[in-house]
Parts: structure tokens; C-alpha cells; sequence
């Protein structure tokens, strides 16, 4: 009798008691205990020793990436519940909320990454704009929690409530700058984020209706079985939940904080959302769309296409807008590229709905990577060159490697060589669509990067011009500064070098 | 071999990187452009040297190491009879233009700038023409555009900003459709190889996928050739770029599309260039006469002519020509068009490099200002700058296609395979397209005759606007005759002894339609 009850006991304890694999989550689990620290440490120190929460901060995030290792296998999982179809001694196959596969690694190594740079060019300008040390770090931190805690994140629950702490603290940030703008900008970011959450939580709802259950894997063995009078709610459901994501990344019709986001917030922060921010939004779509609800592919892959194609277009044709002299008009350029690149980002996930092959969702992660290590690059020049056009006439001549360095950046983000690594982003993305079959969305990316093309040579253009007469010679630029410009840069040569190191994300199925 | 052809591509990439240091700074950095670029072209010469004339259709001095297997791309490298030619002539003519700068560099620019950008050009170009893998093809494509962009953006003529950016943004949108057109033959066929793709000319492509692959991969190219009607970037582009800039844009730059026709599509795509063949003569003939019309209208008196945007028109005109060979889809044909780009290269070349010293001594190409509007008095080189004058008379008349020169034999061969276009495709068609290409040759030859009377002849004692302004003036001084005798006497052996060139292209082309 006792054999017999103590599996059935050893189940019943395992589904109130589950163990926690600290290992999996050390990654995210860092910058939230180290947000902490800096809080509480932020009000013992005096004044002059501020700066060393900042370089805490570095070392805690460097710390979280080094934390990645270990993982780097793939096949931890952690929060699971044994299936609930086969009680018993034979556990049949579990759920678990936290998986730190391929998938959720890249995306982790984005996002810590992303901060990394983010916080040595934040060193500078925390003391520059005279922004409170505490708060920034303690912010900068949560959200990179967050952000880093969204790609492993397997049902529906922990996605909208890490989605939640990823962007929370994020207003916040945008606030921090006490010029007047900084409120107005956190305000819009703040009504549009808060919408798009409400349509993503309405949609939550509806396929929990649908499908009786929060967890992806469960979800998606549900989806097919759905009842006939259930299905328009479900589809509706899927495609709710989608949207609400993909307005996260910036997509259209919610894009207008962006622009005004990014020119009132700190140019690091513009940097963070424009990487960091985007990364969390898109890891959570594709993370739903693949391994939830992918027997509705048709419905939401159509629907992310036609949100693709419109938010590369009025992204690019917001760039193309920006006039030199206006204020902070390098800034609004990047945030309008920011929308059109999100654009790219959004078309292999909708080919995935059609049934692309399995790299498809990879073709997204290396893009997203790649995106990532260029714009933060560009973001860091623009933190030391200035954040009008007109400030890069004939930056060649003042500054060499600066110079040099933003033309690389441009010509990745343009796609051209010798930004070799820019060109085959978008060539896995283009081999995505063309394996879907969907012709008209390849041409429309196609003409857009075209139309980026412009802009970016544009300004490439500008850095080599002869320097306009008597242009005060600059400060001297901080290490830390120079750190981060110098690792983007190095990445990326690296990277163009040997394109292999991230394309091979997009070879195959990057979940289990 | 291997280690020849991947030394020919490295040794401009490290030039080019070795610019970034400033010790190298002024004149250093010309001598730097012509040591590299001379050391290419013996690189060149050797590779061709060692090259295997007995089997010119196999690839050789191959290598093949996979680069990136996500995406199934191989650094494939390898050069048969039909490259060889084109990697000797890109090497000839940057070492030609690196030697060229040492003389007068257009104000623009620091001369670490330019050469860095001539080494990256190169490198650019001679990679098209070495690699065998389509998305590497796609890459070799495109890094040719960011320096000729700067080429012209900096120390280009007038109008160079607008005109810098027709040429990238018209190239681009090409070589976006192209890729796209690359990337759906790659997935359809299984392998982006070339030479894989080559020895299956087609099997397992349905023909709807084979039109749709020449229609896009077609376009990137046509827009490069330039092709009518796309070739409208290419005059602004020609007028405004600095002299060197103009050689390699119509020596090499423009081959690169209609290499990508022999190489990539005729023979992966057989089914689709055979439906498509008929439209792409007919636009090639279009050409032919489009770009001889708007010669004539701008050499007229009072027209305001421009002797750059001339030649660049007759670019259009004997692209043409190449295409026409092209679309025959028969050995002769495509021989000829293999031939006719070896031909413009060497005559459009030397043409670029006489106006632009026209251009240097006179401050002006601008035929009504040399040759007088109303009067019509004629420049009269002859008289003023006689070798100057001489060797223009030179190469307009190997440009219009005298026999015995190079510009002869690829006419002649295009207009012969459409006069016998391959199996299925309407005769009738092609007789109207050679007779058309036939009245072409003649207005060619009508508006080169009149460039050379209106710029060459006259009565030097008859000062017209621009001499007025420059009475006494040195003939060809040591460095230009340096530069443009291996151009003529290159001209002049291609037209006497075309089975050297002839000889290496057609097994190779043979091999490429199939044994046929």
C-alpha cells in the first residue's frame, strides 16, 4: 500500500512544491537582485561616489552574460507542472514556464548585451544630464530584467508580466530627463503601451477561452480541437494577442511615441528602447506565434505580413522626412529607421505562419542581433557627436575613428558593404519570405531598403564632407564611451567577417 | 593557380585597408594605389600565363571552403576563358587609372580617400568576376557601389551629388530585385553554386519559376549594362564622375551586368532566357538605336553637347550590341558579346581618359565651346595638340567598328548569331533586329565622324570660345602616353588577332549552352 501511495504522494507534492533550477534563471535573476542593491546602496553614498553604482551595474550585467554560459547547451527548464492528461507514476510529458533553450539564450544575449553597451555609454551621460544615479541604474536594471526574463517565458502569464517589466520602468526612464520634454515624451509611450497591453490581455483572455490553458505547448496541442462556434473567437484571440506584441516593437499604427519617445529621452535610453525594448516585444511574438499558435498561422501571419509591409514603409518614409538643421534631428532619424527595421523584423515571423521552413524564427533572432549590435553603435556615436544631422558635416575631420565607425554603422544598418553583416541580415530575411512564398512582401522590403538606402548614404555622405569653418574642437571623449563604441564596432567587424557566428541561428529550429 | 586568384583579390583589399593609416598620406598614398594595382596587374598577367589553354570551359585555380553554411554560402572561387579576359582588363585598366591619378588628382578629396576607394573598386570588381557562388556574386555586386559612389559624390564634376546618387539608388533597386530573383533560384535549385547550377542547366526548374528568375535577376543586370530603358543614370552618372571614375564605370562596371547574363542566367535558366530572349533583343536594339540617335542630337552645333555625355550615350549603344549577342542564345552570338565587352572596355576606356584630358587642358567638354556653335570652326586638335588629336581620331574610329580594331569583331559576331539565332527562337524576328543593329553601326559611325571633324579638324588660326581661352597648351606629356599605349596597342592586337581572346571564350561558352 505504501509503494503504491508514494509516487501518488511524491505528484501531489511536485505540483504545489516545484524546484527552482537557480542556474536557468541566474541570468535574469541577476540585474533584478543587483536593482536592489543599487537602490538601497544609492542612499548611503554620498554624492561624489555615484558613479560607482554605475560601474556596479556594468559589472552585474557583464556578471549576468558570463551567467549565459552554462546554459548554453539548451535544455534547461524550470516552473514546470507534470501534464495533466497522465496522472500517475508515469509523468508524461511537463510544462514548464521558464525553457532557457537556443531560442531564449540569443535573445537573452541580445538583450544583456544590448544593456551592457547601453550602461558604459550611460556612464557618461547620467553625470551630463544630471540624472539621478539611484533611480537610473535601479530602472535601467529592472527593465533589462525584464526584457531578459520574456524570451524563456512559455505561457501566457509570465510573457504579459515580464512584458509588463520590461516597459514600466522604461517610462520611467524616459522621464528622468527634467527638461520638460522627457515628461511629454513618457507620457505618450506611457497611453500607447498601456492600449497596446489592454488589447493583448483582451486576446489573452479569448484563447484562454478557447483553449483552457495559459501554457504555449498546451495551447497549441488545444488549438485544433477547438469547437466549431469557438474558432472566429480564437482567431480573433491569436490575433489580438499578436498585435498587442507587435506594438511593443514599435509597429504601425502604434508607432507615433516613438519618434518624440526617442528625442526626449537620454540618448541611451533612445538606444535601450530602440534595441532592448523592441528585442522583448519581438522574442514574446515569435515565442506565441510559433509555439502556440501555429495551427492559426494563416490568420496572424497575413496579419503581421500587412503590419510588416506598413511599418517598414512609414518608417522609412518618416526618415526620409527628417530636415539636417532641426533639433535633435539624428535622434528622430534613428527612431524612424528603428520603426522600419522593426518592419524586417516582423516579416519572418509572418512567413513562419506560412509555413516557411523552421529557420525562419531564426532569421528574425540573427537580424535582431545584428540590428541590435549596429544601431546600439550608432546610438553611441550619436551620445558623443551630437543629435543634430547638421553636427556630422565633416565629422572625418575632427574625428577620424568616430567617423569611420558611424559610416560602418550606417552602411550595416543600410545593408551594404563592407557592412557584410548588415547585407546577409537581410538576406536571411529575404530567404525567409521567398521560402514562404510571399512574393509581394519580398518586393516591398525590397524597395524599402532601397529607400533606406538613401538616408543612411545620406548621412554617410555628410560624415566625409569637408568640416564647415571653425567648429570648436570637442572635449575629450570618456573611456567608457569609447569602450562601448569600440566593442559594437568589433563586434561588428567580427561579425562581417565571419557572418556564420549569428546566421547559423536562422539553420534551424531554435525551440526545444 | 589558387593561390594566384585568391592573391589578385586579397592584395587591393589589404591596399585598401592599409589606407586607413595616416603615415600614408599625399602622394605617398598615389604610389601606393599604382604599386598595388601594378602588382594586380602582374598578378593578372601571371594568372593568365599559368592558365590551361586546353581546356579554357573547365574552372581553374578553384577554391571552395564553406564561408557561411547557414546560408549555404561557399567562398567558391575559380576563373575559366570566359573571366580570364575580364580579370586581365579589370586589372589593366585600375592599374591604368591608379597611374593616371599620379598625374592630376580632381580636387575633391584627400589622396588617402581616393585611393583607398580605386583599391576597394577593384577589389569589388575583380571578385565579381571570380566567384561562383550566387550570394557572393550578390556581394561583389554590391561593394563595387559604396566607393563609386564616393568617387563620383567627391571629386566628380558639376551636378556630381545628384547624379552620385541616380547611379546608387537606380543600381540598388536592380541588384534589391536581383537578390530576390538569386535567392528563389538558389531555394528552387537546392544549391547556390554556380558551377552546380550551370552543369543543370535548368533540370528540376519549372519554366513559370526560370521567367520569373531572368525577369528579376535580369533586371538588377539590365540596370547595370545599362539596358534600355534603364539606362538613364548612366549619362549624368559618365558626365559627372572624375576621369578615372568614368573608365571604370564604362571599362568594367557595366560588363558586370552583362557578365551576370552569360554567367548566371543563360545557363541555369535555359527555358527562361529562350522565352524571354526575343524581348531582351529587342530592347537591346532599341538601345543600340537610342543611344546613336542621342549621340547625333548632341554632337549637332548649338546643341551644347557634352563630349562626356556623348560617349556615355554610345555606352548604351554598343551595350547594345553585347545584349543583342546575348539574346541570340547561340555560341557565335554570345562570343561576340564576350567579345564586344572586352572591345568597349579597352576603346570606351581610352575615350574617357582623351576628353577627360580634353577636359584638363581645356577646362570644358563641351563641344560648342571647343568647336564654336555658330561658326562651327572646329577645335582643330590636329593642328593645336597633334598626338592629342590623333589618338582621339583613334579610338572614335575603332569605336564605330573599323575592322581591323577591336570594337570590330563583337559587332560583328552579335549581328551574325542573330542573323542564325538558336534552335526556337523566330528567325524572322532576329533579321529585323540585325538590320536594325545594322542602320545602328551607321549612325555610329556617322556621329563618331562628326566628333572627330568637329573636334580634330578645323583651322587652328580660328580661335573657337574654349581655345580662346587657352592658346598655348602641352601635347600628350609622359605620364598620359604611359597610361593609353597599352590601351591602343591592346585595340589594335584585339583586331588583328581575335582567335587569341575568341579561342579562350568559345569552349567555355559552348560548355555554358550545353554542349550545343
Amino acid at each position: 500500500m505504501l509503494t503504491v501511495a508514494a509516487p501518488a504522494l511524491d505528484h501531489l507534492a511536485g505540483s504545489l512544491i516545484q524546484s527552482v533550477d537557480w542556474v536557468a534563471i541566474a541570468p535574469p535573476l541577476v540585474p533584478a537582485a543587483l536593482a536592489l542593491v543599487v537602490l538601497v546602496a544609492d542612499l548611503f553614498l554620498p554624492p561624489a561616489r555615484k558613479a560607482l553604482l554605475g560601474w556596479l551595474s556594468v559589472a552585474g550585467l557583464v556578471a549576468s552574460l558570463a551567467l549565459l554560459l552554462p546554459l548554453r547547451s539548451g535544455h534547461r527548464r524550470t516552473f514546470c507542472l507534470p501534464s495533466p492528461t497522465l496522472p500517475g507514476p508515469t509523468h508524461g510529458p511537463t510544462s514548464c514556464s521558464y525553457v532557457a533553450d537556443h531560442f531564449a539564450l540569443a535573445f537573452q544575449l541580445l538583450v544583456l548585451g544590448g544593456a551592457l553597451i547601453v550602461a558604459l555609454m550611460s556612464l557618461v551621460s547620467v553625470e551630463d544630464d544630471r540624472l539621478p544615479a539611484g533611480e537610473f541604474w535601479f530602472l535601467l536594471l529592472a527593465s533589462t530584467c525584464g526584457a531578459a526574463l520574456l524570451p524563456a517565458c512559455r505561457d501566457l502569464a509570465s510573457l504579459v508580466v515580464a512584458l509588463e517589466l520590461a516597459s514600466l520602468p522604461a517610462f520611467a526612464l524616459v522621464a528622468l530627463r527634467r527638461d520638460g520634454r522627457g515628461g511629454e515624451a513618457a507620457l505618450k509611450f506611457f497611453l500607447s503601451s498601456v492600449t497596446a497591453t489592454a488589447v493583448t490581455l483582451l486576446g489573452v483572455s479569448f484563447v484562454y477561452a478557447a483553449s483552457g490553458s495559459l501554457y504555449l505547448d498546451r495551447i497549441a496541442a488545444a488549438l485544433p480541437n477547438v469547437p466549431g462556434q469557438l474558432q472566429p473567437l480564437t482567431a480573433v484571440g491569436t490575433v489580438l494577442t499578436l498585435v498587442g506584441f507587435a506594438f511593443k516593437t514599435a509597429a504601425v499604427p502604434f508607432h507615433f511615441w516613438v519618434p518624440d519617445t526617442y528625442a526626449g529621452a537620454p540618448v541611451p535610453v533612445a538606444g535601450y528602447l530602440s534595441v532592448v525594448g523592441k528585442a522583448a516585444g519581438l522574442a514574446g511574438l515569435a515565442a506565441i506565434a510559433v509555439l502556440g499558435f501555429h495551427s492559426y498561422g494563416r490568420d496572424w501571419g497575413l496579419a503581421l505580413a500587412v503590419l510588416a509591409a506598413l511599418t517598414m514603409t512609414v518608417g522609412n518614409v518618416g526618415a526620409l522626412r527628417q530636415r539636417g538643421d532641426a533639433p535633435h534631428s539624428a535622434v528622430r532619424l534613428l527612431a524612424w529607421s528603428s520603426i522600419a527595421q522593426a518592419g524586417y523584423l516582423l516579416v519572418p515571423i509572418a512567413a513562419a505562419g506560412y509555413g516557411a521552413s523552421p529557420g525562419a524564427i531564426g532569421a528574425t533572432v540573427a537580424f535582431a542581433l545584428v540590428y541590435g549590435v549596429v544601431n546600439l553603435g550608432a546610438f553611441a556615436v550619436v551620445t558623443s557627436a551630437g543629435t543634430r544631422l547638421d553636427e556630422y558635416r565633416g565629422l572625418f575631420a575632427r574625428r577620424p575613428a568616430a567617423a569611420l565607425a558611424m559610416a560602418f554603422f550606417l552602411l550595416n544598418l543600410a545593408g551594404l558593404p563592407p557592412g557584410v553583416v548588415g547585407l546577409f541580415g537581410k538576406v536571411v530575411v529575404f530567404r525567409a519570405v521567398v521560402d514562404a512564398g510571399m512574393g509581394w512582401l519580398a518586393v516591398i522590403m525590397a524597395v524599402n531598403v532601397v529607400i533606406a538606402l538613401y538616408y543612411y548614404l545620406v548621412w554617410t555622405a555628410r560624415l566625409f564632407q569637408p568640416a564647415p569653418d571653425a567648429v570648436a574642437t570637442g572635449r575629450r571623449v570618456p573611456s567608457a564611451l569609447v569602450g562601448a563604441l569600440a566593442l559594437a564596432a568589433a563586434l561588428g567587424v567580427v561579425l562581417s567577417v565571419d557572418p556564420q557566428i549569428v546566421l547559423q541561428l536562422a539553420s534551424g529550429s531554435l525551440f526545444g | 593557380m589558387t593561390a594566384l586568384l585568391l592573391a589578385l583579390l586579397a592584395l587591393p583589399l589589404a591596399g585598401a585597408a592599409a589606407t586607413l593609416l595616416p603615415a600614408l598620406g599625399g602622394r605617398r598614398a598615389l604610389w601606393l594605389g599604382v604599386a598595388v594595382t601594378g602588382a594586380d596587374l602582374a598578378l593578372a598577367i601571371a594568372l593568365a600565363a599559368g592558365f590551361d589553354l586546353h581546356r579554357p570551359a573547365a574552372m581553374q585555380g578553384v577554391t571552395n571552403v564553406a564561408w557561411i553554411p547557414a546560408l549555404n554560402v561557399r567562398f567558391h572561387l575559380g576563373v575559366d576563358g570566359i573571366s580570364l579576359p575580364l580579370l586581365v582588363l579589370t586589372a589593366l585598366l585600375t592599374f591604368l587609372c591608379a597611374l593616371y591619378s599620379l598625374k592630376k588628382l580632381p580636387a575633391g578629396g584627400s589622396e588617402r580617400g581616393w585611393t583607398g576607394l580605386l583599391l576597394l573598386l577593384a577589389t569589388g570588381m575583380l571578385a565579381t568576376f571570380a566567384v561562383l557562388d550566387l550570394l557572393l556574386f550578390f556581394l561583389a555586386f554590391e561593394v563595387v557601389l559604396v566607393p563609386m559612389y564616393f568617387l563620383i559624390a567627391r571629386w566628380g564634376g558639376e551636378n556630381r551629388g545628384p547624379a552620385a546618387f541616380r547611379f546608387i539608388l537606380y543600381t540598388l533597386l536592380g541588384s534589391a530585385v536581383m537578390l530576390l530573383g538569386l535567392l528563389l533560384l538558389g531555394i528552387k535549385a537546392g544549391t547556390f553554386d554556380m558551377t552546380a547550377l550551370a552543369a543543370d542547366h535548368g533540370l528540376g526548374l519549372s519554366r513559370g519559376t526560370q521567367v520569373i528568375v531572368v525577369l528579376a535577376v535580369g533586371l538588377g543586370l539590365a540596370v547595370k549594362s545599362p539596358m534600355w530603358p534603364f539606362h538613364s543614370w548612366l549619362p549624368d552618372a559618365h558626365t559627372a564622375a572624375p576621369t578615372a571614375g568614368s573608365v571604370l564605370l564604362a571599362g568594367v562596371l557595366l560588363k558586370m551586368g552583362t557578365y551576370g547574363f552569360v554567367r548566371v542566367l543563360i545557363p541555369s535558366t535555359p527555358l527562361g532566357m529562350h522565352t524571354l530572349a526575343p524581348y531582351l533583343g529587342a530592347l537591346a536594339v532599341i538601345g543600340i538605336l537610342y543611344g546613336s540617335l542621342a549621340c547625333l542630337a548632341l554632337v549637332r552645333p548649338g546643341a551644347k553637347g557634352d563630349l562626356k555625355r556623348l560617349i556615355a550615350y554610345s555606352s548604351v549603344g554598343h551595350m547594345g550590341f553585347v545584349l543583342l549577342g546575348i539574346a541570340t542564345l547561340t555560341a557565335t552570338g554570345i562570343n561576340g558579346a564576350l567579345f564586344a565587352n572586352i572591345g568597349h572596355g579597352l576603346i570606351t576606356g581610352l575615350l574617357f581618359f582623351l576628353v577627360g584630358a580634353v577636359k584638363d587642358r581645356y577646362g570644358t567638354a563641351d563641344l560648342d565651346a571647343l568647336a564654336g556653335a555658330g561658326a562651327d570652326t572646329g577645335a582643330a586638335l590636329y593642328g593645336r595638340l597633334p598626338r592629342l588629336g590623333g589618338l582621339l581620331a583613334f579610338a572614335a574610329v575603332a569605336s564605330l567598328g573599323l575592322p581591323g580594331l577591336a570594337g570590330f569583331w563583337g559587332e560583328l559576331l552579335a549581328m551574325l548569331g542573330s542573323f542564325q539565332p538558336a534552335a526556337g527562337l523566330s528567325r524572322p524576328t532576329f533579321l529585323t533586329l540585325m538590320a536594325l543593329a545594322g542602320l545602328g553601326t551607321l549612325l555610329t559611325a556617322a556621329y563618331l565622324l562628326s566628333v572627330v571633324r568637329r573636334v580634330c579638324m578645323g583651322d587652328p588660326t580660328v580661335e573657337s570660345p574654349a581655345t580662346a581661352k587657352a592658346p598655348a597648351l602641352a601635347d600628350v606629356q609622359g605620364i598620359e602616353a604611359a597610361t593609353w599605349t597599352p590601351l591602343v596597342v591592346l585595340t589594335v592586337a584585339a583586331g588583328l588577332w581575335p582567335a587569341l581572346l575568341l579561342g579562350l571564350t568559345t569552349p567555355a561558352v559552348k560548355a555554358l549552352l550545353g554542349g550545343s
